[in-house]
């Protein structure tokens, strides 16, 4: 045994210092580089998101009060003021964006996913969707003017949901297909196996297990068009006053909006204004962050269902194979 | 108890035990000629009984279109556009395969359990609610919702957890609650498809118990790859083997009789060979 023992270390001892880690050979060189560079690239990609938060935290939260929510925007020399009206156009205009685009959106899902998966019709149709997702925001504007604001002969809320929808609806309807697609076919067959109608399937079994899924989309498609600029720039334009106004509803009338604000408040020379800017910036940032968070929320629990459903099948498989080698 | 098979919202769900002077022995007579999927041949020249009240088991290779002949049973292969049926399936002297038969309300007559338990991801007493909603059931859903849950010998273990997701209990849980599920709408046949392969021995047992509970009430058709479980459980068996027909590989039956012939005593060398474990 001591023999043994003793040509062991023996052994060891001649390949040793091949083993040993040698920092300043090229390759280790080369490669703590290449780790180092992918940190620092990784922190890089952080870095936009945290700057701009907290630059608009510093300049934003100066004038953060209530009466921002409930006072018109102020005019060249006055002080003081909100943007009340542009927050109450915003959310119109994304109301009036989801309200066309959630059903066509889901419509058309359903379609891709279940009806007419291989169709041509139904390639076709997510190639487009696919190609509307890179859609330029300002050519939804420039179609949304010239179908509707030409033809009602004055810029406008609707015009603007208008020019919203179009940038929702492709995301909708490619996020919704994918979770229809994600119900699993077992649960399908059992729906069948029941006597489910196709309608029936459909209504009752797979727009339900894969609601989480449609909600994340239909967020994350909002949470987009609350900051779009350029597509309101040539649809709702902007304006001064509350869209209802003593009870009295002006709908086909210039409406205001958070990004619209944005862009004329700061290019203007008065510190009022360009503070106001500010903090315009930092709410509609806030909106949009609570959006994706909520969207993530909602997403994950989707997930979670999902991953639940596949840790359970490979249990059951596994013990398959166990029970089948016995 | 009358069944209209035309039209999908008539259906009885109450309670009526089904007597032996309402139909003959024969639940259903299946007679395929031929069955195809697109060009290809899948069974071949097959006739099976099933009998009411008793367990018939099919068994057989991969391959020999057991699942695919029990399938069409209650036209779960409608579902596959590309399938065609060749011949005749009499459920209770009707023919199913008849064009004025609408396949729907057959499967709201012939229930039917898959190889992976499937619950709907909905509460579990949702899941089991769901074939009586749609059936518009007119009693008192949870006492019915109760009594299928305890005649699937699931009821102790949930009826604290009505609420959770079916899809949190354990696999052989929520194969009980898929039974359940198929139960609750009262269809007259049962058809399973593999239950228990996904399922460890202990959950396995369980629902073999259950099997045999209630063939008191329905007519049972399970597919099996498992040769000791149609021992176990079944009244009759149907082999099915496959061979190679027209230049595809087809399958068809081999033999069909009591469980105890085909097993003690098979009339067919096929039957013999595969049941003494010489191919599978």
């Amino acid at each position: 045994m001591n023999q043994s023992s003793a040509a062991r270390v023996e052994r060891e001892e001649v390949t040793l210092t091949e083993l040993q880690k040698n920092v300043w050979e090229p390759r280790s060189l080369f490669n703590g580089f290449l780790n180092i560079l992918t940190w620092i690239m990784a922190l890089l990609a952080c870095l936009p998101l945290f700057s701009v938060l907290v630059m608009l935290i510093i300049r934003g939260s100066r004038r953060l009060s209530w009466s921002i929510f409930t006072e018109l925007p102020p005019t060249a020399f006055e002080m003081g003021g909100g943007f009340g009206n542009a927050i109450v156009g915003t959310l119109v205009m994304v109301g009036v964006g989801m309200f066309l685009s959630v059903p066509f959106g889901i419509l058309a899902a359903v379609f891709l996913a279940e009806l007419g998966p291989d169709s041509k019709i139904a390639a076709t149709a997510r190639f487009c969707a696919k190609t509307l997702t890179g859609l330029p925001s300002i050519l939804a504007g420039v179609f949304a003017y010239a179908a509707v604001v030409l033809l009602t002969g004055t810029y406008s809320a609707p015009a603007g949901g208008i020019a919203l929808s179009l940038l929702m609806v492709p995301t909708v309807i490619l996020t919704a297909e994918e979770a229809m697609k994600m119900v699993p076919r077992i649960m399908k067959d059992a729906a069948h196996g029941i006597g489910c109608t196709h309608t029936q399937v459909i209504t009752k079994v797979i727009i339900p297990t894969a609601m989480p899924g449609i909600i994340t989309g239909v967020i994350l498609a909002v949470a987009r068009a609350a900051g779009e600029t350029a597509p309101l720039l040539f649809t709702a334009l902007f304006s001064e006053y509350w869209l209802f106004q003593g009870g009295h509803v002006g709908v086909m009338q210039p409406t205001a909006s958070l990004a619209v604000l944005i862009y004329n408040f700061s290019g203007m020379p008065y510190e009022n204004q360009i503070e106001l800017a500010w903090t315009a910036s930092l709410f509609l940032v806030f909106m949009v962050l609570v959006l994706n968070l909520v969207s993530r929320a909602i997403g994950q629990r989707d997930t979670g269902v999902v991953t639940m459903v596949m840790v359970i099948r490979k249990m059951i498989t596994s013990k398959k194979d166990q029970g089948e080698s016995k | 108890m009358t069944t209209t098979l035309e039209g999908s919202s008539t259906m009885e769900t109450g309670g009526t035990v089904p007597t032996e002077a309402d139909f003959p022995q024969t639940a259903i007579q299946c007679r395929i000629q031929e069955l195809f999927y697109g060009d290809f041949l899948a069974v071949r020249n097959s006739e099976v009984n099933i009998r009411k009240q008793q367990i018939t088991a099919f068994i057989g290779p991969s391959g020999c279109g057991k699942s695919t002949v029990l399938r069409c049973i209650n036209r779960m292969n409608d579902l596959i556009r590309t399938f065609r049926f060749k011949g005749e399936l009499l459920f209770q002297g009707i023919n199913i395969y008849d064009s004025s038969i609408d396949p729907v309300a057959v499967r709201r007559h012939i229930g039917m359990v898959f190889q992976q338990p499937n619950p709907f991801s909905m509460s579990i007493y949702d899941n089991v609610a769901f074939g009586l909603r749609l059936n518009r059931f007119k009693g008192k859903l949870a006492e019915k919702v109760e009594h299928s849950l305890q005649r699937a010998g699931l009821w102790n273990e949930v009826k604290d957890k009505l609420k959770n997701n079916g899809l949190s209990l354990s696999g052989g849980q929520q194969q009980r609650l898929c039974i359940a599920r198929a139960i609750a709408t009262e269809p007259s046949v049962l058809l399973m498809d593999e239950p228990c392969s996904a399922l460890d021995p202990i959950a396995t047992r369980i629902i073999e118990e259950l099997m045999l509970e209630l063939k008191e009430k329905y007519t049972i058709a399970i597919v099996t790859h498992n040769m000791q479980q149609a021992t176990r459980v079944a009244d009759e068996t149907a082999f099915f083997s496959v061979d190679i027909y027209k230049g595809g590989r087809t399958g068809y039956l081999v033999e069909f009789g009591p469980t105890d012939q085909v097993f003690s005593d098979p009339q067919e060398d096929l039957t013999k060979q595969y049941i003494s474990g010489e191919f599978s």
